[in-house]
């Protein structure tokens, strides 16, 4: 167990705390609820608009393939996105708020 | 450690199983005819449409694998894996090296191990043989399987990272009352474990049969014999490198045969893509195999019908259900979370997903490449013929193109896809052993029985000895499940992973009235629901089913026997095993003694999941206390923060 004990609940009440959580909520809630939607869109799409699907776009390349593959282009853009919103915002604000409680 | 005679005892093994199954021609039509295993089914998929006749005898392709060369691989593959073992069981001293490597490894060596730990068999032959034979829908059922890594980055990782030790008891217990939560934690860990575990084992012991011609249980023998020496003896240092050197390897087969393909179509998508809608062997097997029209009808170009959903995922929903299990279950699986343990930081853990996230991605594209491949230069009637599940897609495809260049190239190629088989099934297998048996050691023995006090020394037995208990079971049960359908237990493993652990972690970790009685209740009805839904799922085997089919053909039969037209000997063949067929299935109840399915979908996913957040939910409204609300801040400074992460456990 901890040597000392943190008054947590004071933490959980420092203004900059409640900014890193509001933030990093909207953030990641935000991105999630995108990309599940995004994926979803995929086999619901295929049972429902084959039609549309088949559509060719490049020679034998239909819309279809397409927006399988966009799946793994989105996915990777929200990894890489997420990373560097991590890096500017989250971790940034995370180590201000270590800093200023002195909790290192 | 006395690996030293282990590594004797292991390639005297070897060496004898060599030397008893000798010749290097394996594939014989009495094997493969008895032989389907279906790989890409054990994840969940169903089996092929009935239109499909069964493979004809006679002119069966043969794969030519040359043993001496595959065998020599393996060793090499053991012996490396072996001195990793015997590297890092010198570096093993206490339970946290056991279970999570002290915490020591780097973001980007556990990306690739996440990599390692999450291809398994099924992905890396099973999704290409989808692929091959039946073209779009193999494509768009690889999707979800790394779209399930952004639920596991944006929302499961960093925080599991900062308020676990070993386990996803410990998450979970972190504010709640450890001696329920713990004891229900690692029931639902080592069911998940365990199922998946199984049908993994199962899986190898048919490939390894297939392959190299040895029996089913001795290749299960080995398999676990091999797995229990990494864990026991190099917990998670050892598992984490045999996972990364799997992974490598696997990614190096992919590109190799990738390459081979798009040579072939000058590099150029667009001519890649021709070649698969002007093939006329796709053509044909379209046409009269998967849609079984013996005219070609106007307006439909059978060749690029292959590049069009619906010829294989026949229900939407059922494929919403299958998504949703995924989606949500690759976060709940242990064996996943215990990887972010292994690394010293959040930002590490971060690091971890996306790096494992672009391994995985990629391998996937390379496997679209290889399936349409296979389909392009093998042929899915030969694909099909050699193996119903299409497992063996990859493998024809090394071999057809590795012969263009040289017999020498493509027995090597084939050979060393064959070696990484190997090592995929093993580099999972250890990671389920490792995460069954630290919910069993860590949660139930050191935390509940000991209360914590349990030695350095003590821990890190009890570890070894569940390890080898756990691991000597899955040899057991995998060679009792031989002639078992283990494809539910997969299917069974995500959904109880996506139903009952995930929301319960989520809620956990996000939620501060969440509490004990959520916990218990959310874990107790997510499983029990897909439980109860999978076996009365078209997954089970529903004997009227088949009377019902065999009644059909007596009728078509008599009708015509009485039209005073002789039936030839063929068609009274058909009769008599039609009356034997009727008459022993016409009783016959499921394994729980229904007539035929009460739930329509194979995954239950899109149900189970919604009911187990929903009975968490409620239960914890019903049950509020206090004392967890209080302690909540604490959980949640430090999952949003990381703060003190060290010093709460040491």
């Amino acid at each position: 167990m901890a040597q000392k004990q943190e008054d947590w609940a004071a933490i959980a009440r420092n203004p900059k705390f409640i900014e890193i959580h509001k933030r990093k909520t909207a953030f990641l809630f935000g991105w999630w609820i995108f990309s599940t939607v995004y994926y979803f869109l995929l086999p619901i799409g295929a049972g429902a608009a084959p039609g549309f699907f088949s559509i060719k776009v490049f020679g034998s390349i239909n819309i279809g393939y397409l927006f399988a593959l966009s799946q793994f282009f989105v996915s990777w853009a929200i990894a890489i996105y997420y990373a560097s919103w991590a890096n500017r915002v989250s971790d940034r604000l995370t180590n201000e708020l270590i800093d200023e409680l002195k909790l290192r | 450690m006395r690996l030293h005679s282990w590594d004797h005892l292991l390639i005297v093994a070897v060496t004898a199983l060599c030397l008893m199954f000798p010749g290097s021609v394996l594939a014989d039509a009495s094997i493969l005819e008895t032989q389907t295993i279906t790989l890409a089914s054990l994840a969940g998929t169903s089996s092929p449409p009935s239109a499909i006749p069964s493979p004809s005898k006679g002119s069966l392709p043969i794969l030519t694998i040359v043993r001496p060369i595959t065998i020599a691989m393996f060793l090499i593959f053991i012996g490396v894996t072996l001195m990793v073992v015997y590297w890092a069981a010198r570096r093993t001293k206490t339970s946290a090296d056991f279970y999570v490597a002290g915490a020591s490894i780097t973001g980007a060596q556990n990306g690739w191990a996440l990599a390692g730990d999450y291809m398994s068999a099924a992905s890396f032959l099973g999704i290409a043989g989808l692929i091959s034979l039946y073209g779009y829908d193999g494509f768009l059922y690889s999707v979800g399987w790394l779209v399930a890594y952004v639920t596991l980055l944006l929302i499961v990782a960093e925080p599991c990272r900062n308020s676990g030790r070993y386990t996803i008891g410990d998450i979970l217990s972190f504010r709640s009352f450890p001696i329920p939560v713990r004891a229900m934690a690692a029931v639902s860990t080592v069911t998940v474990s365990t199922f998946y575990l199984i049908a993994q084992m199962v899986g190898a012991g048919k490939l390894m049969e297939l392959l190299l011609g040895v029996p089913f249980r001795i290749s299960i023998i080995l398999v676990g014999s091999i797995m229990i020496i990494y864990v026991v003896f190099g917990g998670m240092i050892a598992t984490t490198w045999v996972q990364i050197i799997k992974a490598f390897l696997i990614m190096t087969g992919g590109l190799a045969l990738s390459i081979l393909v798009a040579a072939h179509a000058g590099f150029s998508p667009l001519q890649f893509f021709a070649d698969i809608s002007n093939n006329s062997g796709i053509k044909d097997w379209v046409q009269f195999t998967l849609l079984n029209h013996p005219v070609a009808q106007q307006g439909i170009d059978y060749g690029q019908r292959f590049l069009e959903p619906g010829l294989f995922l026949k229900n939407p929903l059922d494929q919403v259900s299958l998504g949703m299990a995924l989606v949500f279950g690759t976060a709940g699986m242990p064996h996943i979370l215990m990887r972010f343990f292994t690394v010293p930081t959040a930002k590490e853990a971060r690091k971890s997903v996306i790096v494992a996230m672009f391994v995985i991605g990629s391998f996937y594209l390379l496997t679209t490449l290889l399936g349409f491949g296979a389909a392009i230069h093998v042929g899915p009637q030969t694909i099909f013929a050699t193996d119903p599940g299409g497992n063996l897609a990859t493998l024809l495809l090394a071999q057809a193109l590795g012969n263009q260049i040289a017999p020498i190239v493509g027995d090597t190629l084939l050979a060393f896809l064959c070696s990484v088989a190997f090592a995929t099934i093993l580099a999972v297998v250890s990671g389920l052993v490792l995460a069954a048996s630290a919910a069993i050691a860590h949660d139930v023995y050191v935390s509940l029985i000991k209360k914590g006090h349990a030695s350095q020394k003590q821990q890190i037995i009890a570890a070894r000895v569940t390890s080898f208990a756990v691991g000597a079971a899955a040899i057991v049960v995998g060679m009792a499940a031989e002639n078992q359908n283990v494809a539910q237990l997969v299917a069974l493993a995500f959904a109880v992973a996506a139903s009952g652990n995930l929301p319960v972690v989520i809620l956990s970790l996000f939620w501060r009235k969440f509490n004990t009685a959520g916990i218990v209740a959310g874990l107790v009805i997510g499983t029990a629901v897909c439980l109860v839904l999978v076996l009365v799922s078209p997954n089970m085997h529903y004997p009227k089913q088949d009377a019902d089919e065999a009644f059909k053909v007596i009728k078509g039969l008599e009708l015509k026997e009485s039209d005073g037209t002789t039936l030839t000997p063929k068609e009274q063949a058909i009769l008599s095993k039609a009356r034997t067929d009727y008459e022993k299935h016409k009783d016959g109840l499921s394994l729980i003694g229904l007539d035929k399915p009460l739930f329509p979908l194979k995954n239950p996913g899109i149900v189970s999941i919604p009911l187990g957040f929903l009975a968490a939910i409620m239960v914890a409204f019903a049950f509020p206390s206090g004392g967890e609300e209080q302690r909540y801040d604490q959980l949640h400074v430090q999952q949003l923060t990381g703060v003190r992460v060290r010093s709460v456990w040491d």
